[in-house]
């Protein structure tokens, strides 16, 4: 086991490497200058752009920018400066992202509890009338994108129902973030139901779940013992990488329901070309993501003895 | 306060026969399953019976109906797909198709236990046999997690595997094909039932490891004096272990016999092809016999004899007739205890 | 590698002997292949007719948008028609659907903004199945070192976040043509196919029939692409087919943040309705059904396709 997860830390390294590259050139090596919009269309002087420019190290060829950039994030966690703001990434990221945390954490538990529930309730009735209209369900979810589905909310519970604010000031408050926990949990919902309901039905036609049977267990405990077990493995795994996506996906859900979280504070570097924050925030979903993969790995060994890494 | 004790309608084991019911009557039993592309008819009216300590031998290949018909017994059939229109299955004289599925859930494994073919994906991959072993006891005896254990290793020893205390805890994919199939036999015998009931049980195994698991089952049944269906294929398997035999072929019983008997004089074409089709010792050299055609398709039986397309001696009368299946007597009219052949020409076949 | 173990666990555990009935042999007469089998499962589906019914309106309204209206999507007339209501009775004229800010036929908009999330929809699972299924059979079949490199390859694309990674491509683009939002698509979507096609050419590599290929001297690339290529379609035409759908939602979600297609397309239609939500509800009500029909027409297909094509299913 200890030398498994040395050896996925090891391939971590070319990819998370990869990642950030990749994102930095995307970043620098497009057109368009961050310290140029920061001035709009008036346009600065150009000693106090070139000024900006070198106290930025934007005048520098990208591949030295990168690998300052890198030195200083490994060497003193330092993530960069916000250009338009000044301040560090660092701090940005200390304000948007718990309340992402809170968000992702709200959506999580939706999709979890209703999706398990939902995905058990179709594979138990695989092929009847329940599972087809479960299964209808989950394909419209699936169908309709976040906004879409952000806008109906709104319109129905905030304004013609009034049950709901219609924005989240206060990201503490979970009554606010209900409705976006829903928007952001709907699509993976669906997906936890789709996948719940197939390996549900996949296993009750185990031959183990017919020894079960045989052995005169209990139907809730031919059920909840030795179905669940089986059935549920692929579902947490899809579950554990699924938090780096609440995480990072959150861009349209926050900015539909004025959220200033990490989804957020992305989009508005995206527009704005904030290379530093931009590359920062996204390093660090990547880690996110590269830890959640290594933790789900890891789970599956736990939950299914008959994975041994070598 | 008075407290009446739940009266368990099932008289006490070990003593089938003595009043003459036997201890697992099938009658008549019909099973289909009703498919997309129409109903097969998987079970046409069989009739069998065993008494404690007997070992009935179900024969038959695959699509016979002999597995069918056991997972009937069990009540483990899927309904849907699966329908039984007609018939009795009765346990110490009782019906279990019309007892509640309460009742029916307390005779399986208690009463009535079954050993699978394949041992590696009918135990369940992610809990330890231990555990699946000791459920037996928690959940029918109710006793603790502790005692459960306990009871599994006991258990585990007396199948014979070896260091059974310090494997009580590994999964199933961590033994040997051998060793599994004695864990699975171990779970059957758990709670010492009236009846076991043997699907395909060494199939799966290395001609080797098989005798070994024969005989084990042989002796624990022996024991336990204990009634067993042993369903196969393999007439080898039978020869050894089994009391009497019943021969199926499409849903139906075509030959009953004493095994002895049946491997002398087989009453039915389709029997004696079965037999021929073992290769043996003193016919080394020459072309091994075997059946020709195809096992009939369920859902378009032929009419008639189902064997008729395949049998060597089919005449007219077998392509619209269906035989029933009659006692089987000697040339002199005696009758031959224990024997019956569902073929027009069993007097020709057994006899000339 | 663990994703292996769980693949070969998965295919050990579903091919145990199936339950209750061992169901006769096919009949000898009508053999039956993977293909036609999934053929007759799929006339027989009703999700799969729906869809395909769908599909080939959707169809016709991309290549034929004059039948079905005839006004111009993009003038509007101010003065006579700002903000109008729908005039439900009017099936198919051009203030059936209402109007919009602008004064512009919300009817002809959703007809003309169908070809854009069409275009975008084929356009990038084409790019997407062609470049993801190369890297994916060059990794699966050649393995060792080839698999490194392309897997930490794919495992990097992967690891951005799509929708973050295309916003920031198309950011970078003034002028958002069809092609640039194909590309930008295409440039994070890949990974999926190859992911998928990298499994099944691993599994289809150890059959029987690819050794014995292999011994009869047949080249690489006709073992390639005649012997493992068949065999490795069904699992790469299901995820295409689904994912066709998420595209043409991805490019409504890029227009609705600012980033997508320039010109007529239901996204920006709908980002601008967003704008009169407490107003006028039909201008992003009708371009939204619009597109929840569309993608979930090519997703409905998706599934009917897996259902057909997965024995394990049935």
């Amino acid at each position: 086991m200890g030398r498994y997860v040395a050896r996925r830390l090891l391939q971590m390294i070319p990819v998370f490497i990869g990642t950030t590259l990749l994102i930095f050139l995307m970043v620098y090596a497009l057109p368009g200058d961050p310290v140029r919009g920061l001035f709009g269309d008036k346009g600065g002087s150009p000693q106090v752009i070139a000024q900006l420019r070198h106290q930025y190290g934007l005048d520098q060829p990208i591949l030295v920018q990168y690998w300052h950039y890198m030195k200083n994030m490994i060497l003193h966690g330092d993530f960069g400066t916000q250009i338009a703001s000044g301040r560090p990434v660092t701090d940005v990221l200390g304000d948007a992202f718990p309340v992402t945390l809170r968000l992702g954490a709200l959506a999580f538990v939706i999709e979890f509890v209703l999706g398990i529930a939902l995905g058990i309730t179709a594979g138990l009735r695989a092929g009847r009338v329940t599972d087809n209209a479960i299964l209808l369900v989950t394909l419209l979810l699936i169908s309709v994108p976040v906004f879409v589905l952000g806008y109906i909310l709104k319109v129905v519970f905030a304004f013609n129902l009034n049950w709901l604010p219609p924005n989240v000031n206060d990201s503490t408050n979970i009554n606010e973030l209900l409705m976006p926990a829903i928007v952001l949990a709907t699509a993976s919902l669906a997906y936890v139901t789709r996948l719940t309901r197939t390996s549900i039905a996949e296993n009750l036609r185990a031959d183990y779940i017919r020894t079960a049977i045989a052995k005169g267990l209990p139907k809730r405990r031919v059920v909840g013992v030795h179905l669940m077990r089986n059935s549920l493995i692929p579902v947490i795994t899809y579950l554990g990488t699924d938090i780096g996506a609440l995480m990072g996906g959150a861009v349209v859900t926050e900015g539909l329901f004025n959220i200033q979280g990490v989804g957020g504070t992305i989009a508005q570097s995206i527009v704005r070309r904030e290379g530093t924050t931009l590359v920062g925030l996204v390093t660090i979903l990547v880690i996110v993501y590269l830890l959640a993969n290594l933790l789900v790995d890891l789970l599956y060994a736990v939950l299914d003895p008959r994975i041994r890494y070598a | 306060m008075t407290t009446i004790e739940e009266v368990v309608p099932v008289p006490s084991p070990r003593d089938g026969g003595t009043d003459g019911t036997p201890l697992l009557e099938v009658r008549d039993l019909h099973v289909e399953f009703h498919t997309r592309e129409g109903v097969v008819k998987a079970v046409n009216g069989v009739n069998y019976s065993v008494n404690a300590g007997e070992t009935l031998a179900v024969l038959g290949e695959s699509g016979s109906g002999k597995s069918v018909t056991a997972q009937a017994i069990m009540g483990i059939l899927d309904m849907p797909p699966a329908k039984i229109p007609q018939g009795e299955i009765r346990f110490r004289g009782q019906d279990m198709l019309t007892m509640s599925g309460e009742d029916r859930r307390k005779i399986r494994g208690q009463r009535i236990a079954m050993i699978f073919q394949d041992a590696l994906s009918s135990l369940n991959p992610v809990l330890s046999v231990g555990y699946q072993l000791g459920e037996m006891f928690r959940v029918h005896q109710g006793l603790s997690k502790k005692e459960a254990k306990a009871k599994a290793i006991e258990l585990m020893d007396r199948v014979k595997i070896p260091a059974a205390a310090a494997r009580v805890n590994d999964y199933p994919h961590q033994f040997s094909g051998g060793m599994r199939q004695r864990i699975m036999i171990a779970m059957a015998l758990a709670l010492e039932p009236d009846l076991i009931i043997a699907d395909e049980p060494t199939t799966a195994l290395d001609v080797t490891v098989q005798a070994q698991v024969m005989d084990l089952l042989a002796e624990l049944q022996r024991e336990y004096n204990m009634g067993l269906i042993l369903i196969t294929h393999d007439l080898g398997v039978v020869a050894d272990v089994a009391d009497k035999i019943a021969v199926m072929y499409a849903g139906r019983i075509v030959e009953r016999a004493p095994v002895h008997e049946l491997y002398k004089r087989p009453a039915h074409p389709y029997t004696r092809g079965l037999l021929d089709s073992i290769p043996r010792l003193d016919q080394k050299g020459q072309e091994l016999y075997a059946i020709k055609g195809l096992p009939p398709n369920l859902l378009r039986v032929p009419s008639g004899c189902a064997f008729n397309p395949r049998c060597p001696k089919a005449q007219d009368v077998c392509r619209t007739q269906v035989p029933d299946l009659l006692p089987v007597t000697e040339q002199d009219g005696t009758e031959l205890v224990g024997r019956a052949s569902a073929c027009h020409f069993w007097k020709e076949t057994i006899h000339g | 590698m663990p994703d292996v173990t769980k693949t070969d666990i998965k295919n050990a555990v579903a091919s145990g002997p199936q339950a209750a009935l061992q169901l006769p042999e096919p009949k000898p007469e009508k053999s039956r292949s993977l293909w036609g089998d999934a053929w007759g499962d799929l006339r027989r589906s009703w999700i799969f007719i729906v869809s395909s019914v769908l599909i080939v309106i959707l169809l016709l309204i991309t290549f034929f948008p004059g039948w079905f209206t005839g006004v111009d999507p993009t003038s509007g007339d101010l003065a006579k028609h700002f903000l109008q209501k729908p005039r439900l009775g009017n099936i198919g004229s051009p203030d059936w659907l209402g109007y919009d800010q602008q004064g512009r036929s919300v009817f002809a908009r959703v007809i003309y903004g169908t070809r854009a999330s069409i275009a975008v929809g084929f356009g990038t699972t084409i790019a997407v199945t062609v470049v993801g299924g190369l890297v994916g059979m060059i990794a699966g079949y050649f393995g060792g070192i080839v698999d490194s490199v392309l897997s930490r390859l794919t495992d990097v694309f992967f690891g951005i976040p799509f929708l973050l990674g295309t916003m920031v491509v198309l950011n970078s683009f003034q002028d958002r043509t069809t092609w640039v939002v194909i590309g930008a698509l295409s440039f994070f979507g890949w990974t999926q196919i190859a992911r998928v096609m990298r499994g099944a050419v691993i599994t289809t590599k150890q059959a029987d029939y690819v050794h014995a290929a292999q011994a009869l001297g047949a080249s690489t690339p006709r073992i390639m692409f005649r012997h493992i290529l068949p065999n490795t379609l069904a699992p790469v035409i299901v995820v295409a087919t689904i994912s066709l759908g998420i595209y043409i939602s991805a490019e409504a979600t890029l227009s609705y943040l600012g980033l997508g297609l320039n010109g007529v397309s239901w996204g920006n239609d709908i980002s601008d309705g967003g704008n009169q939500i407490r107003v006028a509800q039909w201008i992003m009500l009708y371009p939204s059904i619009m597109l929840i029909i569309t993608v979930l027409a090519f997703i409905m297909l998706g599934e009917a396709v897996r259902n057909a094509l997965d024995p394990k299913m049935r």
